[in-house]
């Protein structure tokens, strides 16, 4: 199956004479395309090592570039940028600079598991991908993602009641990444929903509001996650030598 | 585990079925109680994790479904029926790994020790879908000879979403021939509808993603992706799209709205929780399946076709 890939030739690094003969022929345009030559100075010997220590990226080592990641996956269709197999191929060079002309999308990976459903390799593209963002996040290379914001905030409810109310995720969603609540298309819903009057559902949904939906007894569950958690990120800082180095 | 009948099973439900999705929940407990099926929840159960805490680590994801299955141990049943997808694909993830990964199994059990209850161990629970528990509870025959109102004439296209079939090692037990599901194409809701009289459209994008993770983190990306959805079931001549997860359920009917508010694309095509059709065709009212909570308003369709 053909992979349709971007070209990995950026328009900067192609070169043409306007008017060149050589040797009595006419090369001129077109004729005497090449590619600028590069050196690699850069390499950070340790990405691979560092990713392969968050979750998800354990099995990074295995990929043989046949690139059905890339073919498989949904985020690719909508933006040929998005390109697991080219990001697995720079982290495991060790081509840090390359990796980070790309750092602002590496976060959309939606999880839909394409990619390891087709991997031959038993790769995991789509944990590789989770360890990737959260590896630039963790070396401040970017902020945190929306994405990030959202499994916070999410995982901060289970965490802390055993459950999670719908609406809670949403208010805090909007208020954390500074949005209005008052989304045109989400009023549409509502009141699209209100016409209908399910009146039942609405008070569910008001009550749930009012008294948090909660695991009952779930304080030890609780401080055992909390703490496990703790441990969790102490390790990732060490892993990544981000110790004594402040950062949040 | 395996030799019993699934007429009494145990029921995880999950956060969403008890907010945004609770018209399925609704549903399903309606259609399993014509079909003369027992359900009986959960005690105290917990979040699974959806697809966020395994972002956080995915030990704690592991941790969370574990609880539920020890609970569902201890409450003397060998079968927990999830409807949400989410929560499926956690339980069965939590089965694999507390199966294959010694780590995994290692910080289960202390965990669970530290919160004060059972540790669960994999082998002692198997994890069903709400498809799997119509399909093999009652079966297509039954379903047939029960049908008062049937579905003929509507077309429905058959949605599934991610994570009903992958990662493919998660769900041993799919793709093992004739009578099992596929994790290529599945096909238990179409079987189900079908057996309710649906006319299946063939639909390419019955396995495709909704963007339902960052449904709100990234809505531009999952806008264009349900729009991908919501138009090749049009250009297959589907009336409905039915669903089997309150994720997707809610990420088709949001950004079916926020489509035509963003990108100016309407699109008509109805979307309904399969339960909801199939409680339909048994002769349940619009009311008792819960369609007043959907955001896709089907009645007026239904109602052109005769089925309400």
């Amino acid at each position: 199956m053909p992979i349709h890939e971007k070209s990995l030739i950026r328009p900067e690094n192609l070169k043409e004479q306007e008017h060149l003969v050589i040797e009595g022929m006419d090369v001129s345009g077109h004729w005497s395309t090449f590619i600028e030559g590069r050196s690699l100075t850069d390499y950070n010997e340790n990405m691979q090592e560092e990713i392969a220590q968050l979750p998800g990226g354990e099995n990074i080592h295995r990929c043989w570039q046949c690139g059905s990641c890339t073919n498989a996956c949904t985020v690719n269709a909508v933006n040929p940028d998005f390109n697991p197999r080219y990001w697995i191929y720079l982290i495991r060079l060790g081509m840090e600079q390359e990796l980070l002309r790309d750092k602002d999308i590496i976060w959309q990976c939606v999880s839909c598991n394409k990619c390891t459903y087709a991997c031959p390799r038993d790769v995991v593209p789509e944990g590789v991908m989770k360890a990737t963002a959260h590896w630039l996040e963790l070396k401040g290379h970017t902020p945190k993602s929306p994405s990030t914001i959202f499994d916070e905030g999410f995982s901060g409810q289970v965490i802390n009641r055993g459950k999670i109310e719908d609406g809670l995720v949403l208010r805090d969603f909007f208020k954390e990444t500074g949005q209005p609540l008052r989304q045109p298309w989400l009023e549409t819903m509502v009141l699209g929903l209100i016409k209908r009057f399910p009146i039942f559902y609405l008070i569910r949904l008001g009550w749930s509001t009012v008294f948090r939906p909660k695991t009952k007894g779930w304080g030890r569950a609780r401080a055992a996650i909390n703490e496990y958690v703790h441990e969790v990120e102490a390790h990732h800082r060490k892993v990544l030598g981000l110790d004594g180095k402040g950062a949040e | 585990m395996g030799d019993q009948n699934y007429k009494k099973v145990a029921y995880y439900p999950g956060c969403a079925l008890e907010g945004s999705g609770h018209a399925y929940n609704a549903s399903t407990k309606a259609v399993g109680k014509e079909l003369g099926l027992d359900l009986v929840e959960i005690e105290n159960w917990n979040c699974c994790g959806a697809m966020e805490v395994k972002n956080i680590d995915p030990k704690i994801q592991t941790y969370l479904s574990a609880r539920n299955l020890s609970i569902t141990e201890e409450m003397g049943f060998d079968t927990v029926m999830a409807p949400c997808n989410g929560c499926y694909h956690n339980l069965k993830k939590a089965e694999y790994d507390l199966g294959h990964d010694e780590k995994s199994v290692e910080i289960n059990d202390r965990l669970s020790k530290k919160a004060g209850h059972k540790t669960y161990e994999a082998g002692k629970v198997e994890t069903i879908h709400a498809l799997d528990w119509i399909k093999k509870a009652v079966g297509e025959e039954e379903i047939s000879r029960r049908v008062k109102n049937s579905l003929k004439g509507l077309k429905v296209a058959n949605y599934y979403g991610c994570m009903y079939t992958r990662p493919r090692h998660i769900f041993p037990e799919k793709d093992k021939g004739p009578g099992t599901e596929s994790t290529a194409k599945p096909h238990f809701m179409d079987d189900i509808l079908a057996a309710a009289g649906a006319q299946n459209v063939d639909f390419p994008l019955k396995t495709a993603c909704c963007g339902g993770a960052h449904s709100l983190s990234d809505s531009d990306t999952s806008t264009k992706l349900v729009l991908n959805i919501l138009t090749a079931a049009e250009a297959c001549g589907a009336d409905v799209i039915a669903t089997e997860c309150p994720t997707c359920h809610t990420g088709l009917e949001m950004h079916q709205i926020r489509a035509e508010k963003v990108l100016g694309r309407k699109t008509n095509v109805k979307i309904l929780y399969f339960t909801q059709l199939l409680g339909i065709a048994l002769g349940l009212s619009p009311n008792k399946v819960a369609m007043q909570e959907n955001f896709s308003d089907a009645k007026p369709l239904l109602k052109e076709k005769g089925l309400v």
